[in-house]
């Protein structure tokens, strides 16, 4: 049985942001380089994880990419509508982030 | 070249606040330079398209009152970029605005260079005629019919039109929509500084003590060598960590490793982030890429309609878990009602429901819980305000007094906080321009012109 964590409780940054006013992106940090290697190594943040928590195919994530330096992985997908025009929801993007607090994170090193 | 050059960016949003501790600390060091940004397209096309500025003139003039005076008293220049927010015309009139009254106020004279950042909408259709206007995100090519709608368009410049400004001696710069990594950059690449360290510098000290814990609006300091740079809070009570600049390297953008901004990318595939010391960070091997065409960015915004809105609120739980059929009878009324009298097709109602799904939207990815209330935002968008009155006024009562399966209560539907419950909110704009345009001269979009204060 392979111990799990919540995102939330094993990451530092957590977040949504506009990359421009057609993309949203999404930003996990980890708070420790075991846990994000261990993320990476073992998949369990990929691009058709993000697609699914967002109802999104997974070719409309325009960029996914694990960042090192920042212990980071970052996903792009485009906006419902362009910010700020009729029917947005979350004009700056920052409250898009938690369908992804509750993400299981694997925390023993073998599968 | 001189080393270091020292470049203090003193607040991440010009009108934001900061310490004044702050710049007392930065005014001991040897300073090449204030630079900071003062626009963003977060807040939306709104006051890019109606020409106001999303910061207060009482903030900005406080953060450029204590600015303006201290880099005169230094000698050294002070830029500002995207002014006014969205740096069009409007925008930068207001911030030349701002600043002469705060000269006239200090007794200062100066050399101020303006640079304009709208663009000329003859030159765009002769532009996107010869296909030098494309798309790069909005997943949708340029109309000729997107340029005429727009009320206002900008042109984001990089650092050339900003080298110059430097390079003929400006003492103070205001300039229009700016690439926001070019206000610190300009300075250091006119002294032969590399392009690569200079502009990631710039693009790490943009959004000020970001970068910095304790994480509040405040000021960032970078010294800049030939082979690398410093990023230090301008606040000695804090600190910058590598984990907290590298990721900053994150924040706003799609891809942490390359950048495209105007004139080519910014490849941070070998940057390095190391500790200096408890509260200094070291980057060093950010290259730039220059491109083979020189892009500039556009941003266009175009009114879409005049907008009422009705906030209310409900507690009755069978009312809540019946709110999706009271919201579709109240349509069908709507279009009963207004046939012969106001066309379906020109207006637009939207009824957003917080407390399930009013901030998500089509994103969200489960059913909510039922809510114990629900927020409720009734919005019309029309052509004329007088339309969007006249059918958020009908929407609202007929939502107030709409029945349903199950109901007990019959007196109202909704609790209103404020007497009257619906009233006009300014009008809608959106991005319609967000494409690239291909220049043969970085500078040639955005004219200077030299004011002596």
């Amino acid at each position: 049985m392979v111990r799990m964590a919540r995102l939330r409780d094993v990451a530092a940054v957590v977040r949504s942001k506009n990359a421009g006013p057609f993309r949203l992106t999404l930003d996990i940090l980890f708070k420790d380089v075991d846990t994000y290697t261990r993320v990476k190594a073992r998949r369990a943040i990929t691009p058709e994880l993000i697609a699914r928590l967002y109802g999104v195919r997974p070719d409309q994530i325009t960029d996914f990419v694990e960042f090192d330096p920042g212990l980071a992985i970052k996903a792009t997908f485009p906006r419902p509508v362009s910010s700020g025009t009729i029917g947005d929801t979350d004009v700056y993007g920052a409250q898009q982030h938690a369908p992804l607090l509750d993400i299981l994170i694997p925390m023993d090193d073998d599968p | 070249m001189a080393d270091p050059l020292v470049l203090y960016a003193p607040v991440g949003m010009l009108g934001y606040g900061f310490p004044e501790k702050s710049l007392d600390a930065a005014l001991g060091k040897d300073l090449a330079l204030f630079g900071m940004d003062a626009g963003s397209t977060d807040p939306g096309p709104y006051y890019l398209g109606v020409g106001r500025s999303y910061t207060s003139r009482v903030m900005v003039k406080r953060d450029l009152g204590l600015l303006l005076p201290a880099a005169r008293r230094k000698g050294v220049p002070l830029i500002i970029g995207s002014a006014g927010g969205a740096g069009g015309a409007p925008h930068l009139a207001w911030t030349v605005d701002i600043v002469r009254e705060i000269a006239a106020e200090h007794g200062l004279h100066f050399r101020m260079a303006v640079i304009q950042a709208e663009q000329d909408k003859d030159v765009l259709r002769a532009k996107l005629g010869r296909g030098e206007i494309f798309d790069f995100e909005t997943g949708r090519d340029l109309q000729p019919s997107d340029i005429d709608a727009c009320t206002r368009i900008v042109g984001q410049m990089g650092v050339e039109p900003i080298v110059d400004a430097l390079a003929a001696e400006a003492d103070v710069i205001v300039a229009g929509r700016a690439f926001d990594a070019a206000l610190t950059a300009a300075l250091p690449i006119l002294r032969g500084y590399d392009r690569g360290l200079a502009l990631h510098m710039g693009k790490i000290v943009e959004c000020g003590s970001l970068v910095a814990v304790p994480r509040t609006s405040d000021g960032v300091i970078a010294h800049l060598y030939s082979d690398h740079f410093l990023i230090e809070p301008a606040d000695p009570d804090k600190r910058c960590t590598v984990d907290i600049v590298a990721a900053h390297t994150l924040y706003e953008k799609s891809d942490p490793y390359r950048l495209g901004l105007p004139g080519g990318m910014l490849d941070l595939t070998e940057a390095r982030f190391e500790r200096h010391d408890d509260r200094t960070v070291r980057v060093s091997g950010s290259r730039f890429v220059p491109a083979r065409d020189y892009t500039i960015k556009l941003e266009g915004a175009a009114r879409v309609g005049y907008r009422t809105i009705c906030v209310a609120g409900a507690r009755d739980p069978i009312l809540i878990s019946r709110f999706d059929e009271v919201v579709e009878r109240v349509e069908a009324k709507l279009r009963n009602d207004l046939a012969g009298v106001i066309p379906p097709d020109s207006y637009q109602l939207v009824f957003r429901q917080y407390g399930r799904n009013g901030v998500m939207g089509v994103l969200e990815p489960g059913p909510p819980a039922e809510p114990h209330e629900l927020g409720i935002v009734i919005e019309v968008v029309a052509a004329s305000q007088e339309t969007a009155d006249t059918v958020c006024a009908l929407a609202r009562s007929a939502t107030l007094h709409q029945g349903y399966e199950g109901r007990l209560a019959n007196a109202g539907n909704l609790a209103f906080p404020y007497s009257p419950a619906e009233f006009a909110a300014p009008e809608v704009y959106e991005f319609r321009v967000y494409h690239l345009m291909r220049v043969d001269d970085p500078c040639a979009p955005f004219p200077t012109s030299w004011v002596h204060v």
